[in-house]
């Protein structure tokens, strides 16, 4: 029994270490935070070196949601659609401190932060975050996926 | 052309429209009776004032100390280089004003836009519909009494902090 | 539930709807473009916007005047200085102040510096959207040597809230004639690149050129201003027509179209930037170096608070990285003397007890800036056009209402007309090169 033990951990950290360097993200671009994400996703920054770099934009093939800038209410129904669309695994990143928090809105139009209309992975604060805040972030959810245990619901059902 | 002698053309080819002419901080502005704006507006966009462009069109709220909504229209005449605001007074209770649309073809969004933050009824518009908010949004959000944080959301949310 | 949409009631029977945006791979920015397709041929289009309504009309009432500030960067968040400029002219036009040469000078400089960053962030965008990748690269890399001339002064890339009420908040960072130069020549090496990739480039001609044409009258009846009216041979440009700042004594062309098409947009806002980097050029030989700082002890503000409980502390306060720039001896070039309309210097806040009680007096609730009662309107030349300001004041520490006049809802609303009887794959680039902003559309 050990050695199948053994097995099903290194599994799970190869698996880890695939997902987490095959991030197909869906940029879900609203706002300001839109052009730091230009930045960071360009030659300077260039989140490719991260193994981010493929941008999805459909999110049926994308299993990053990157919700990058301030989520109103007349949109909020649209990002939760995209939410659902998005295959597991699936993570999402709230960028900007408007999708964290609302920002510095806080007001009758603007949702005081996406967690309230999906789960999040990682919050990148900053109004906007600098790229190099973004690159972090990405490295921190990396971390998480890493460490992620997987889930086998997909197992368990067949 | 001066602002001086602007406005002294502008009364004198509008005649009864207009009911005063002021200058706020060196800007010619005229005051138009409600009834009359449409009229007003569209005659000071043929020569010999050839206003073309509509810069803008915005609304103000005066609901509470003076029980009426001010439309401000600011035109643009490329010709003179010169600008023009004009102001127009609708009563708060049932704010109502004829529409531009047909003169300008930016009239049509911007009136929307004025219906959509003020509640301002705009007679003879061809899609009176809300343009930043959402349908079902209750209220205007830019009326004085409109509270700043008052959210109406369209999905439901998970309870914030 | 919702009621049907213009569209959808004439909408002829059978044929099909086809909805785009609000998130939609081929456009930045939040808007939905709802289509009547007949094959492959647009027979109407409806738009909707306000995704990014973020009530800044509103919030701006409830902010006093030097707070709302930071709003104004998130307006058109390509350009933030411009919107800056916008606001600070408008309540100075109220206010009646006068601003320093000095200062004048360093916000033609950051103006046109974010104008050519908001040129390059449209034509990326657009030239990315129809498909080429490489010339988005490029751009945005000449964006960054950009931004950090912006950076090196204001302290922040995007939102920097630098232009103040009454003049500048920080004088240019010490090294900023040589960014400068580096930024500029790297930029006229990528617009020589980009125009090498695309003026010719048969797919990106074909795509932009009787594409998505609009004729002057109607242009200017749908209110365009900017390089998108200028694309149909009207010049007419605010720094021109109405010169403000120090426009009037530099020399820079307005360059025009004739078509008014796509491709004419795109080399308007080409030959554009050509301009201001002209501008940023001239007004970098006008600007004197800054006056150098007195010799002599300087002392950390800690210890200058300490000390000035006993007596007045004559050394130089050196003051915290974040206000560099902002020193007692360089405020007379950089912000206005009349009134209590900037921040006071911080030194004297440290040091001396009127110097605190200017302070309070300044942020205080009810007190601070507070222009007199009257409405006014301003405009700049914004990215997109004729950024105005049009604002009420009941003399009180707040706005009453301000509104801004966004150039980019007024060239968004002819969207529908320019789209109706093309393709759909037109769509992409006549959207791209109207340059939509949501902050700025929606507000
Ligand atoms: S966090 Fe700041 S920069 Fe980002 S979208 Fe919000 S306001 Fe804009």
């Amino acid at each position: 029994m050990s050695g199948f033990d053994f097995l099903t951990t290194r599994f799970e950290t190869a698996l880890g270490w695939g997902r987490k360097f095959s991030l197909f993200h869906y940029p879900f671009i609203t706002a300001c935070c839109g052009m730091e994400y230009m930045s960071a996703a360009c030659a300077h920054f260039d989140i490719d070196r991260f193994g981010a770099g493929l941008t999805r934009f459909s999110p049926r093939q994308a299993d990053l949601l990157l919700v990058v800038g301030t989520v109103t209410h007349k949109l909020a129904p649209v990002l939760r659609t995209v939410y659902d669309q998005m295959l597991e695994p699936k993570w999402v990143i709230a960028f900007g401190a408007c999708a964290v928090s609302g920002g510095i809105y806080r007001n009758y139009a603007v949702v005081q932060g996406i967690d309230r209309i999906v789960p999040v992975d990682v919050f990148i604060p900053g109004c906007p975050p600098r790229p190099e805040t973004v690159l972090d972030g990405l490295l921190k959810l990396q971390d998480k996926i890493q460490g992620q245990r997987q889930d086998w619901r997909w197992a368990r059902k067949t | 052309m001066g602002p001086e002698d602007l406005i002294e053309a502008v009364r004198k080819r509008l005649g009864p429209a207009v009911e005063a002419a002021t200058d706020s901080f060196g800007d010619p502005v005229l005051i138009l009776r409600a009834e009359a704006v449409r009229p007003a507006l569209a005659a000071l966009r043929e020569p010999p004032f050839d206003f073309a462009v509509l810069l803008d069109l915005t609304c103000v709220d005066f609901a509470a100390t003076e029980g009426r909504f001010e439309l401000v229209y600011h035109l643009y005449s490329l010709a003179g280089n010169v600008r023009l605001r004009l102001k127009a007074s609708v009563p708060a209770a049932d704010p109502a004003a004829a529409s531009l649309a047909g003169l300008w073809k930016n009239a049509e969004w911007l009136e929307r836009e004025v219906f959509d933050m003020f509640g301002v009824r705009f007679e003879g518009h061809p899609y009176l519909r809300r343009l930043l908010t959402y349908e079902g949004f209750e209220g205007h959000p830019l009326r004085k009494s409109y509270p700043w944080r008052l959210e109406q959301p369209r999905i439901p949310l998970k309870e914030g902090p | 539930m919702a009621s049907p949409t213009r569209l959808e009631r004439s909408a002829r029977p059978g044929s099909m709807l086809l909805n785009m945006g609000p998130s939609h791979p081929a456009m930045h920015g939040t808007m939905r473009i709802m289509l009547e397709l007949d094959a492959e041929r647009i027979v109407n289009a409806e738009c909707e916007i306000g995704y990014l309504h973020r009530g800044f009309e509103k919030t701006c009432e409830n902010k006093t005047w030097f707070n709302l500030l930071v709003y104004t960067d998130r307006l058109n968040y390509v350009s933030p200085l411009i919107n800056n400029l916008g606001y600070a002219m408008t309540v100075e036009k109220m206010l009646g102040v006068a601003v320093p040469e000095r200062a004048q000078l360093i916000r033609v400089l950051v103006s046109e510096l974010s104008r050519v960053a908001d040129h390059l962030t449209c034509l990326a965008a657009m030239a990315m959207e129809s498909g080429a990748f490489t010339v988005f690269l490029y751009l945005i890399k000449a964006r960054e040597y950009l931004w950090d001339v912006v950076e090196f002064t204001t302290g922040a890339r995007m939102t920097t809230s630098y232009i103040r009420i009454g003049g500048v908040r920080a004088d240019l960072h010490a090294d900023w004639r040589a960014a400068l130069a580096a930024a500029v020549a790297e930029t006229r090496r990528v617009l020589k690149d980009v125009s090498g990739l695309l003026d010719n480039n048969s797919i990106f001609v074909g795509r932009t050129r009787g594409v998505g044409a609009i004729s002057r009258e109607d242009a200017l009846s749908y209110g365009w201003t900017g390089p998108c009216l200028r694309s149909t041979g009207v010049p007419y440009d605010v720094r021109k027509a109405r010169p403000y700042l120090v426009y009037d004594r530099l020399s820079f062309d307005v360059p025009v179209g004739e078509n008014g098409d796509n491709y004419d947009r795109y080399a308007v806002r080409m030959r554009e930037m050509e301009q201001s980097l002209r501008i940023l050029e001239q007004a970098a030989a006008l600007l004197p170096d800054a006056p150098p700082l007195p010799d002599g002890p300087v002392i950390e503000p800690e210890e200058a608070v300490c000390r000035s409980r006993r007596r007045r502390a004559v050394e130089r306060v050196r003051l915290p990285p974040n206000l560099e720039g902002s020193e007692k001896e360089r405020l007379p070039g950089l912000a206005t003397s009349d009134g209590p309309v900037t921040v006071p210097a911080k030194e004297d806040t440290y040091t001396t007890m009127e110097g605190l009680i200017g302070h309070f007096l300044f942020f205080m609730r009810g007190k601070g800036i507070r222009p007199p009662k009257g409405d006014v309107y301003f405009s700049v030349e914004g990215g997109n056009g004729e950024l105005g300001f049009y604002i009420v004041s009941d003399g009180t520490d707040r706005p009453y209402r301000l509104h801004l006049r966004a150039p980019c809802l007024h060239i968004v609303s002819a969207l529908e007309e320019l789209i109706k009887g093309r393709l759909v794959a037109d769509v992409i680039p006549t959207f791209g090169s109207l340059n939509m902003i949501g902050g700025e559309i929606d507000r």
